[in-house]
């Protein structure tokens, strides 16, 4: 079943990425964590299907933000990050997926751990948590290239300093001055340092390139979590589909 | 860009395209591997999708869950690599 979803905004992140505000007509409140596919349909009747992870809130207006990164040899990604504009439509499946989901009842501890633009999905769990006054305890672990790449800084920089949102940046490759940590990979005593530990119960989740979830989940079980508290959702090369 | 051995998703991934077949959202199903016999969400399982098609590998043993191929307007799925899949109809609103 596809949707019709038009862009109502435009905003950039960084220079790489840029969020798409739709609104979908019929389209049903996703939950926290959830994804859609992109469907683009050229001309010529070839179509290519990405999916892209909903940053925004849920709600009942039929509101979808994505935030897109360019990739360097996208088929897709350059033209919804560079091309697209306000008032063009997209088609659109979903919201889709039920795993990776935080929702609005659940009170334990929430460890968030993102890699790159995989904060998206993670976005969408503190800002519904923001929406709905839950008082789960975050904490976000964001890795992320350097300061200028990282997504809705503004907005997390607000949520620490008024939501009790805990967060930790680790750079992996340019860090600003004085920065405790110097760049580098996330490590043991990074996990040890700015998560939860495993005894308080949290649910982790995990999102990022398939590399970095790798290690990431690694080091989240090393520390004690148990597998079955961590969910992930990777992302990275799904070639071509119609 | 990545290795081999990294290029696979997680279940998740497949769940668009799964739900082009299914009522219910088979990603959060429990599936019991027909190989090794490890019972898991669909949503864990490897997912490699630069193929003809969507396959879905146990994320213990490796080995093939289910294989999904569109041609046009005909779905072929595999899934003897799946002993069950087990639902919480509970969802079944959506």
């Amino acid at each position: 079943m596809w949707y019709v979803g038009e862009v109502i905004a435009l905003h950039d992140e960084t220079a790489t990425a840029r969020t798409i505000s739709l609104e979908v007509a019929a389209w049903t409140a996703h939950v926290a964590g959830q994804h859609v596919d992109v469907r683009l349909t050229a001309p010529d009747g070839y179509s290519a299907v990405r999916s892209y992870s909903i940053a925004s809130a849920p709600n009942s207006e039929g509101r979808v933000d994505l935030t897109v990164e360019r990739l360097p040899n996208g088929e897709v990604s350059p033209y919804l990050s560079q091309e697209l504009a306000v008032g063009d439509r997209l088609e659109l499946r979903g919201p889709i997926g039920g795993w990776f989901v935080w929702r609005t009842h659940q009170t334990e501890p929430i460890q968030l751990v993102a890699g790159g633009s995989g904060i998206v999905p993670l976005m969408s769990m503190i800002r519904s948590r923001k929406a709905a006054g839950s008082a789960a305890p975050f904490r976000l672990l964001y890795s992320v290239r350097k300061p200028a790449a990282v997504f809705y800084s503004d907005e997390l920089q607000a949520l620490t300093e008024n939501e009790g949102l805990s967060l930790t940046y680790a750079y992996t490759r340019d860090a600003p001055k004085d920065w405790p940590r110097p760049p580098g990979r996330i490590d043991t005593t990074l996990i040890t340092n700015a998560t939860w530990p495993s005894n308080l119960g949290p649910t982790c989740y995990v999102c990022g390139p398939t590399s970095f979830v790798e290690i990431a989940a690694s080091l989240l079980i090393a520390s004690g979590h148990r597998p079955e508290r961590i969910r992930t959702e990777r992302f990275g090369p799904t070639g071509d589909r119609k | 860009m990545s290795s081999n051995i990294y290029d696979y998703l997680d279940g998740n991934a497949a769940a668009g395209e799964l739900s082009k077949i299914f009522a219910l959202d088979v990603t959060v199903a429990q599936g019991q591997c027909a190989h090794c016999g490890t019972t898991k969400r669909f949503a864990e399982a490897h997912l490699y999708m630069q193929c003809p098609g969507v396959v879905a590998r146990c994320a213990v043993c490796e080995q093939v869950l289910l294989r999904l191929v569109t041609v046009r307007d005909r779905a072929l799925l595999d899934l003897s690599g799946m002993r069950y899949l087990s639902f919480d109809t509970s969802q079944s609103e959506q």
